[in-house]
């Protein structure tokens, strides 16, 4: 099986506090490979160095079988990684279209074009639309972004992501603050799309993380304390005691 | 949902009217060697080149700190760049505007290319001091350039020459030569935020960490934007300085970059018209307040106060919201400023109480007016 992502023995540490301890991960060609983890587990951390935000202390990644530990954030972008916010992220006075045309835009050849008007440009719209179209959100298209709903902006996130026609997407809490309704809807949207990208999934909501997980990796302090299939990781007794039969992040 | 839907489409006629306002603003401005001449006031005609002139700036920088977010706070370096390219070769004996004219253009852009490598490294406030620092630098060049006069300034004795084709000796040719580039560098402003660059430009102001994730190297794009400003700046200070025959480190103090940027402010950042709105607005009322006293920004401070108070987005914004009366309110300020201005001659203080008496009583009025709205809400 073809490895999209292989992380090894990543570490990042923030003066005394070490975020990432000793990391290794691997993603296959197509699966959904969730990473759970209590609140401050170093997940976004990960994410952050995966994206190339942030400068391992110590260890590789390798994408595609290339090293990509010392790649800029946007050559990273141009390989095929994309990414969706935590915290929306969106480009609040463009509209939903708008947004995800830049998204396509952004792999379409330099931007030092300076004449033609970008928003009659078919061939930045025609793609930007058939990923509003993928993640249903097509019928909001000329809506300001600041004027969507919270779980339409989670949707334009992971359009814009889509839009970019990434190999690998790492998806940061996509179901935060939805409501049960919203949820079920993105897992239906993901168990469509699942196949066509490798999805590296972290995710709070389990019942969203065991639906769609291939695999799941539990992350504790930085370190992956198991990774298995969702049967493997609910039946593991070290991860029940760190988080799944934990009071606080079944609240969460 | 309908109302998100309304406020967007009444905002498209808005901004239709700040569109048909804007234009007939630049028509009006290409009547004044006109008017100059109808009114018998050579005065008027001297007064709009500024305008004109400044509003080449004001375009310039709109495109870094309006679509761009660049709040750069040196962008008088340019026009003093551009003025003293022109000055030094005139000093020299080169007359010809075709050497001239592109050379300052060209050295504006290297300027600025200098100094937006280095400042584009930084965000927020270091990038407003460190474009602040770098136009002090710049300035004091000039005044320490003896040759070329100091902190005195130089004189340029003879106009940049375009051989038979245009004469800019004669008043009226050389405004319209400012006019028709105030129109093309409008025109350029208005392409270039709409193309693929200024998607990007626009798409770094709001967010340049999302920018980069989506794969844009952001940095390449706002550099290229903060050259292009620079060198239209350039322009404006080439033209400066063959309208006053004059150069010196003044033009570049760091006080005229915050006239720049009060001007496109005033207008509305990130508008297409706001900055010519912003420069005729500031000048006018610097001409009308300084007339009366030369501590007139004792004044002008309050008004700024007001405008950033009552008119978010400047007065192009308050024509897109519909804000009909802070915009009456502004023009009726406006003449009353005049009117007291030419019944109490050399008394400014009079004047300077009724003003902030007026502002205190406005903002009295907004204050009820709100707790009124909130109390029924």
């Amino acid at each position: 099986m073809t490895e999209v992502l292989k992380v090894s023995n990543l570490v990042k540490r923030f003066g005394g506090l070490t975020a990432t301890d000793n990391l290794s991960l691997d993603l296959r060609q197509g699966e959904i490979h969730a990473v759970i983890g209590p609140n401050g587990a170093g997940k976004t951390t990960m994410i952050g160095q995966l994206i190339g935000e942030l400068r391992p202390d110590a260890g590789t990644i390798h994408f595609m079988g290339q090293d990509i530990t010392a790649m800029p954030v946007h050559q990273r972008s141009g390989a095929g990684i994309a990414r969706s916010f935590q915290i929306t992220s969106i480009f609040q006075n463009f509209t939903a279209l708008d947004n995800v045309a830049l998204a396509v835009q952004a792999h379409d050849g330099h931007s030092f074009r300076f004449w033609a008007e970008a928003r009659k440009d078919k061939s930045l719209r025609e793609p930007a639309m058939q990923a509003l179209e993928q993640v249903g959100l097509a019928h909001r298209a000329d809506i300001t972004a600041s004027a969507l709903s919270h779980g339409e902006h989670r949707q334009l996130e992971i359009a814009m992501a889509l839009a970019t026609k990434p190999k690998l997407l790492l998806l940061d809490e996509p179901m935060a603050g939805m409501g049960p309704e919203d949820s079920a809807r993105m897992v239906q949207m993901l168990r469509g799309i699942k196949g066509s990208v490798t999805i590296l999934l972290i995710e709070h909501d389990m019942d969203a993380v065991f639906a769609l997980a291939d695999r799941i990796t539990v992350l504790v302090y930085g370190h992956a304390i198991a990774t298995g299939l969702p049967d493997e990781i609910r039946r593991n007794e070290q991860v029940r005691q760190a988080y799944l039969g934990d009071e606080e992040a079944v609240v969460e | 949902m309908s109302s998100a839907s309304n406020s967007s489409a009444s905002t498209a006629t808005s901004s239709r009217l700040t569109f048909v306002v804007g234009l007939a603003l630049l028509g009006f401005l290409g009547l004044i060697p006109v008017l100059s001449v109808v009114f018998d006031d050579p005065f008027l005609l001297t007064l709009f080149t500024r305008i004109v002139i400044m509003a080449i700036a004001a375009v310039s920088l709109n495109l870094i700190l309006g679509y761009g977010g660049m709040v750069s706070f040196g962008h008088a370096a340019y026009i003093g760049v551009g003025g003293y390219t022109v000055g030094i070769l005139a000093f020299h004996g080169v007359h010809a505007a075709w050497i001239q004219w592109p050379l300052a253009v060209i050295i504006s852009g290297v300027v600025a290319a200098l100094i937006g490598l280095l400042s584009l490294r930084t965000k927020g406030i270091f990038f407003i001091m460190i474009t602040l620092a770098f136009s002090q630098l710049v300035y004091y060049l000039g005044n320490g350039a003896f040759a070329y006069g100091g902190d005195d300034g130089l004189n340029i004795m003879t106009r940049s020459d375009f051989g038979g084709l245009l004469n800019l000796d004669n008043r009226p040719t050389f405004y319209y030569l400012c006019w028709v580039i105030l129109l093309a560098s409008i025109y350029f402003v208005h392409r270039t935020v709409n193309s693929r660059f200024g998607m990007v430009l626009q798409g770094a102001r709001s967010n340049d960490r999302r920018m980069a994730t989506i794969g844009f190297p952001v940095h390449r794009y706002q550099l290229t934007a903060f050259v292009i400003a620079g060198m239209l700046c350039g322009l404006a200070g080439v033209l400066t300085a063959t309208f006053t025959g004059f150069i010196s480190p003044a033009m570049m103090h760091w006080s005229r970059s915050g006239d720049l940027i009060v001007m496109v402010v005033l207008g509305g950042m990130g508008s297409l018209f706001g900055p010519v709105f912003g420069t005729v607005a500031f000048l006018l009322l610097e001409e009308v307040l300084s007339s009366w006293t030369e501590y007139w920004k004792i004044v002008f401070g309050p008004i700024l106060i007001l405008v950033v108070l009552f008119a978010r987005g400047g007065i192009d914004g308050a024509m897109v919201r519909g804000q009909a009366c802070t915009l009456l309110a502004g023009c009726a300020a406006f003449f009353l400023l005049y009117g007291i201005h030419t019944t109490y001659e050399d008394q400014w203080l009079i004047p300077t109480l009724i003003l902030v008496a007026a502002c205190a009583l406005a903002w009295f009025a907004k204050w009820e007016i709100q707790r009124r709205k909130n109390r029924h809400d």
